[in-house]
Parts: C-alpha cells; structure tokens; sequence
C-alpha cells in the first residue's frame, strides 16, 4: 500500500529552511561566539540529510546537484590555500590575518581571513557527513 | 519584581508539566496513548521553559533571545510531528491497541484500500 507522507514532506519544507538559517547564523558567528565551521557543516549536513529523509534520495540528488565527494575535497583544497596564503606572504604556515573595513550595507565589519579556513572545513564536513550517510544507505 | 515572580511561575509550571509527562509515559497502558502523552506534554512543558528563560534574558539581561524564539518554533512545529511518524511507525509494523480501545477506523480504511488495490490488480 501506497504511503502518505503529506505532513512530513510539509514539515520538512519548513524545517530545513529553519535549520539551514541556523547552520548559517552559527557558521558567521564562529570568530566571537559558540560556532564555526564544524557545527555549522554539520548542521547544514542535518538539513540535508533530513530532506534525504522526507523526500528520497533521488529526488534530491536531482535538485541539489553537487557531487559531494568533489565538496569534500574542495573544502580541503581551500583550507589548505588559507594555509599556504601566510607562506606566500612571507609568514609562517596557517597565519592569518584581519582587518576593518567599511562595507556598503553592514558598515564597519571585521574580516578575518580564518573566515575562508572555516569555510573550507565547513564544505569538507558537509561533504564528508552527506556523503556516509548517501553510500551507507544505499542498496546494492 | 512582577516580572521574576512571572518567570520563575513558567519555569517551574513548564517543570511540572514534563513531570506529568514523564508519569503518563509510566502509567499509560500501550504505545498511543503513551506517544499522546509524551508529545503534547512534553511539548507544552519545553515551550513554557524556553520561554521563561526568553522572559529571563529579556529583563535581566537586555538582550532579546532570537536563538530561544527560533527553538521554540522549532520545537512547536517538529515536536507533534515525530509524536505523529512514531504512532504510524508503531501501528504500521503491528503494535496492538490497548485491550480496552473500542475502535480503530484506520483498520477498517486499510482492510478498504487493500480490498480496492486487489480488485484493481485481480
């Protein structure tokens, strides 16, 4: 018999939008308050895997089109840049830098260059998480 | 002064209400009327404790949680529907009303829809 999944596919339509703002809030927040890159990956993976969950495997591999295994390694590939960014500037390895600067819409705003590390350890962790979860479910 | 007496009456009625929660999840005779406690209650009781510690924050603290209104939303909208995927999981794979219950039109509705699949297919 068929199954009818109405009030989890609506729920979820609501709650992974919710959980993505969330991963995102947390991701910006690393520099100066509880967050960073690993939890945020980790819950913007949840969100994911929720939707892998509410709506099927295939489906979702149809509209969120990212080999997640190629993320994986770009997230790496990007932290390792931050990294060799210092070399190239005469620094030692993994040094980082900030700075203020005047931004059109948020204003006076800290950038930090550990804001481009914790991106890639964000895509390696959503790469990583999605990716067990896609080859541990799946049938052969 | 209001205001504490205000905040510390949700907390602890938030308290009370998982405390009653938690003995429907003890007394209660089979698997629904258990989820029905556990969810609603327990529900009602974290919503009542985030929003006293919201209140909290609010008026001692001056800052205005986004995080805990975020949570309680959350909770609201997910909290009913894992009640509701546990209870359909449960009755899917077989778990037998309570020997008191005087009717289950769901199985009625599935002995319908089988019934209806066979013809189509036979």
């Amino acid at each position: 018999m068929k199954t009818n999944d109405v009030i989890l596919k609506s729920v979820t339509r609501v709650a992974a939008v919710i959980i993505s703002t969330f991963s995102i809030y947390l991701f910006m927040n690393g520099h100066h308050n509880p967050g960073g890159g690993f939890i945020g990956g980790l819950s913007t993976a949840s969100a994911i895997v929720l939707l892998f969950l509410s709506f099927g495997i295939e489906k979702v591999r149809e509209n969120i089109r990212v080999d997640f295994k190629k993320l994986a390694a770009v997230g790496v590939l990007i932290a390792l840049g931050t990294g060799m960014a210092g070399v190239v500037f005469g620094q030692p390895f993994l040094t980082q830098a900030f700075g203020y600067y005047d931004l059109p819409i948020f204003g006076n705003t800290e950038l930090a260059s550990a804001l481009i590390f914790d991106t890639g350890v964000a895509l390696a962790v959503i790469g990583t998480a999605v990716n067990i979860i896609l080859s541990i479910s799946e049938d052969r | 002064m209001i205001g504490e007496w205000l905040i510390g009456i949700l907390i602890l009625l938030g308290a009370i209400v998982c405390v009653i929660s938690v003995f429907g999840l003890i007394r209660l005779p089979d698997v629904y009327l258990r989820s029905h406690a556990a969810t609603k209650s327990a529900t009602m009781g974290v919503l009542l404790i985030l929003f006293g510690g919201f209140l909290y924050f609010w008026a001692f603290e001056n800052h205005i949680s986004i995080k805990l209104l975020l949570g309680i939303v959350f909770v609201f909208i997910t909290s009913p529907v894992a009640g509701h995927l546990n209870g359909r999981a449960a009755y899917r794979s077989g778990v037998s009303l309570w020997k008191g219950s005087v009717q289950d039109d769901l199985k009625t509705e599935r002995k319908r829809m089988e019934q209806k699949d066979s013809g189509k297919s036979g």
